[in-house]
């Protein structure tokens, strides 16, 4: 019989009992995730797989000591996030994240540049189908090619260029799909912190990637 | 009828868009940001990017799930064995 762990209590009861059924559960659900996750961080797949070996042992070792204050997965992520960062700085001597200091400083840029508006009542020129700001038109990408590896690649990359605040805020809401509560309580964010990150992250986002199907259609 | 009067500037609804969509802004201000939203296609573009945006990073995602390659599993697999089998 296959037993749902979906549940915390039961899955920790179980891990707790030594069943290698509930272990091997929260491997296939979480390693590839908890892997994407420390690629972020560090500058090479193999390190991302030393992280999430590491962060395995810790599991097996903390989960005694687990007290269900927060949920499984948001304690899995803060362990696997602490070695990565940990790593990373090693690795490449970065430091800032969400609760460093320059973390609302950094890559303050606005969304769009002023350069790219024209004040509203100016009439003169084409109609550009917006007020002051010209309609876009790259959501008009048939599927195949908005969805298309290439795409994709490109948009991880784009996240990944992100400054880490950012980056970390970005790939667990809109990559991971947590809720804005949970993301705050993993990363000790404010609510209003937290949006301010998430928006200045999918701006620049957008931005790369409006670059990339502009460049392409002008080819 | 007199048209909706447009007081809502281009440039600070792009700053907007993010808390539009988390719910985070007073109702006085989202109909004042919806007025513009129906006459504007520039911001309305701005929004369906960010919507687009936010969908194809949730497809990033998607080759996470799966089941481990025995190769990946078994050295873990073995630590949370050792580790079951000595606590007691």
């Amino acid at each position: 019989m296959r037993v749902d762990f979906s549940d915390d209590a039961t899955l920790v009861d179980a891990l707790r009992s030594g069943d290698e059924t509930a272990f091997g559960w929260l491997l296939d659900r979480y390693h590839a995730p908890l892997r994407r996750t420390a690629r972020m961080y560090v500058p090479t797949d193999a390190l991302a797989d030393d992280v999430v070996q590491e962060t395995w042992v810790a599991v097996v070792r903390g989960i005694d000591g687990f007290e269900g204050r927060s949920s499984l997965k948001t304690w899995l992520y803060r362990i696997v996030m602490n070695q990565a960062r940990t790593r990373g700085a090693r690795e490449s001597r970065t430091i800032p994240f969400s609760s460093a200091p320059g973390a609302f400083t950094d890559g303050a840029a606005p969304t769009f540049e002023p350069d790219r508006f024209r004040p509203a009542d100016d009439r003169t020129g084409p109609d550009t189908g917006g007020r002051s700001l010209p309609r876009l038109d790259w959501e008009h990408q048939p599927e195949s090619r908005l969805l298309g590896a290439e795409t994709l690649a490109l948009l991880d990359d784009a996240i990944r260029a992100l400054p880490p605040a950012q980056r970390e805020v970005v790939a667990l809401r809109d990559v991971d799909g947590w809720t804005s509560a949970e993301v705050c309580h993993a990363l000790g964010l404010s609510e209003t912190n937290q949006r301010v990150l998430l928006h200045r992250g999918r701006a620049k986002v957008r931005s790369a990637l409006e670059s990339y199907f502009e460049s392409s259609r002008s080819q | 009828m007199t048209p909706p009067v447009d007081d809502f500037p281009c440039n600070e609804f792009v700053e907007l868009v993010t808390e539009y969509l988390e719910g985070a802004l007073p109702p006085a201000e989202v109909v004042r940001l919806e007025d513009h939203l129906a006459i504007c296609g520039g911001c309305a573009s701005v929004l369906d990017q960010f919507q687009t945006v936010i969908r194809l990073s949730g497809r990033l995602s998607e080759s996470d799930v799966g089941a481990l390659a025995p190769s990946e599993r078994e050295p873990v697999m073995a630590a949370f064995r050792t580790w079951a089998a000595n606590r007691n």
